[in-house]
């Protein structure tokens, strides 16, 4: 019988919470790096059992460690992140040219076909590969060579690399996205990228349509569809149907259009969730109610789905890697909030159960769907 | 024979006791202590020194003999009670670091 993984990272270790098909039995173990900041873990799809993760501390940086035995036994591996060349400046938040400074490790995305192959986003915002499971770290260094760097400005979290995500039907295509410069893609394994930032519009911007500076907070895709692609930004949720050359708002009719998080059922690639959250000055959700909107037509239509999930004295937030998806036939959707509850859904978000209730706060989830 | 005191979270990622022993070819320096406890545990490799700057971590401190030594000299000689092995050098985790 198939059995999910999910891996929940928080400030404080991660988790690992387990379950058969049915989702209905669950099993933590952890912390695992107890103490330690964990931004996220993720398992290859080529070999489940091999998953990266990224610990760091305040105190003592970035350090990364590598699984073979799926979470059991971890094995510590290349921490030395070093831009390519003369890092040069970035926007600081008055304006104000700022040197590029290493600082930790956002987001691992394994390979889909090697295992050993993985590449990781980082702050300030680069991005790296590794070609021998995570001993060795090479900046793929046209994303930050293309000229627009010295546009990009931290967000509240700093300037961060937050979501790669890899193109299943064309391996030559990637996409990343970095909180404040916006969307990329490249069409030639990362060698080199353009900002796919057209149709955005962001009011801190002394231009509100400029080519970057966008503070993208997510994006999605079906692995179904993967031309079509789904974004949360600081404010608005937008759709892309030629690969990001061009986005449409599709907020539609939710509370409020700020949020972090956004994702794609594994299976109907026009039904997405968002959470919504009330404003970027109050990072939790409207009316102190937990509520994961999901729209079935690609956008503009949302409902809310409540069952199961707080609807009274609810003030989390849900940061914007701490929301994922499995592929069981009736797909399971997972989001963990920075009041420690992760909850789980296996119903494609009809009802909801809280299957960790008192973690430290959530920084990212994701599922494998193991057979 | 050098004592030196880890952090907790160094422990851990050395999979140390709270203190350890390295040899120290040369001066003892706290740098030479930094490259010996490196080269005897590579999983400390950029903990206590950033890779990028090669300059102490802003969150870490380094004592010995009742003294804070962290803005010394790298290249600096320590105190002989600590190149002898009478006293260990420590490295200590500032108490502003880390998230509640």
């Amino acid at each position: 019988m198939s059995s999910v993984r999910v891996l929940v990272e928080t400030r404080k270790g991660a988790f690992i919470i387990e379950a058969d098909g049915k989702r209905s039995n669950w099993t933590i173990s952890g912390p695992h790096f107890g103490g330690w900041e964990m931004y996220h873990l993720k398992g290859s799809l080529a070999d489940p059992n091999r998953i990266y993760a990224s610990q760091s501390s305040s105190w003592f940086g970035q350090t990364m460690q590598r699984s073979s035995d799926g979470g059991r036994t971890w094995e510590t591996v290349g921490n030395k992140f070093v831009y390519d060349g003369v890092p040069g400046t970035h926007q600081w938040y008055d304006g104000t040219p700022h040197p590029w400074e290493f600082k930790r490790v956002w987001h691992l995305e394994p390979s889909l076909t090697d295992p050993a192959t993985v590449y990781a986003g980082v702050e300030d915002a680069a991005l790296f590969r590794s070609s021998d499971a995570g001993h060795t770290w090479t900046e793929l260094a046209g994303l930050r060579g293309h000229g627009t760097g010295p546009k990009w400005q931290p967000g509240a979290g700093g300037m961060c690399l937050h979501t790669i995500l890899l193109d299943p039907t064309n391996p030559q295509r990637m996409y990343i996205a970095i909180s404040a410069a916006g969307a990329f893609r490249s069409d030639d394994g990362g060698a080199n990228w353009k900002p796919i930032n057209q149709g955005l519009h962001s009011q801190f911007l002394p231009d509100p349509t400029a080519e970057v500076g966008h503070c993208v907070h997510r994006i999605a895709m079906s692995r179904a569809r993967p031309n079509v692609l789904f974004m949360q930004k600081h404010w608005d949720v937008l759709r892309s149907d030629n690969s990001g050359d061009s986005w449409q708002e599709v907020s539609g009719n939710l509370p409020t259009d700020f949020g972090f998080v956004i994702d794609v059922h594994a299976h109907e690639p026009d039904t997405i969730y968002v959470i919504p959250i009330k404003s970027e000055s109050e990072h939790y959700p409207p009316d102190g109610k937990l509520r994961v909107y999901r729209s079935r037509s690609g956008g503009n239509e949302w409902e809310p789905l409540t069952k199961g999930l707080p609807q009274e004295n609810c003030y989390v937030n849900v940061l914007r890697d701490a929301m994922a998806v499995d592929s069981l036939d009736s797909c399971g959707v997972y989001f963990g909030t920075t009041g420690g509850q992760v909850y789980a859904s296996a119903d494609a978000g009809d009802s909801w159960t809280a299957i960790a209730r008192d973690l430290p706060a959530v920084l990212s989830v994701e599922v494998q769907t193991l057979p | 024979m050098i004592r030196v005191v880890l952090p907790a979270h160094l422990r851990t990622l050395a999979r140390s006791a709270s203190e350890v022993t390295i040899e120290v070819d040369g001066p003892v320096t706290q740098r030479s202590i930094i490259d010996a406890l490196e080269a005897r545990y590579p999983p400390l490799h950029g903990t206590v020194r950033d890779y990028n700057t090669g300059q102490r971590r802003p969150f870490v401190r380094f004592f010995a003999c009742g003294e804070d030594l962290s803005h010394e000299s790298p290249e600096a000689p320590l105190p002989q009670a600590v190149a002898t092995g009478q006293e260990p050098f420590l490295i200590v985790g500032a108490i502003a670091g880390g998230w509640c």
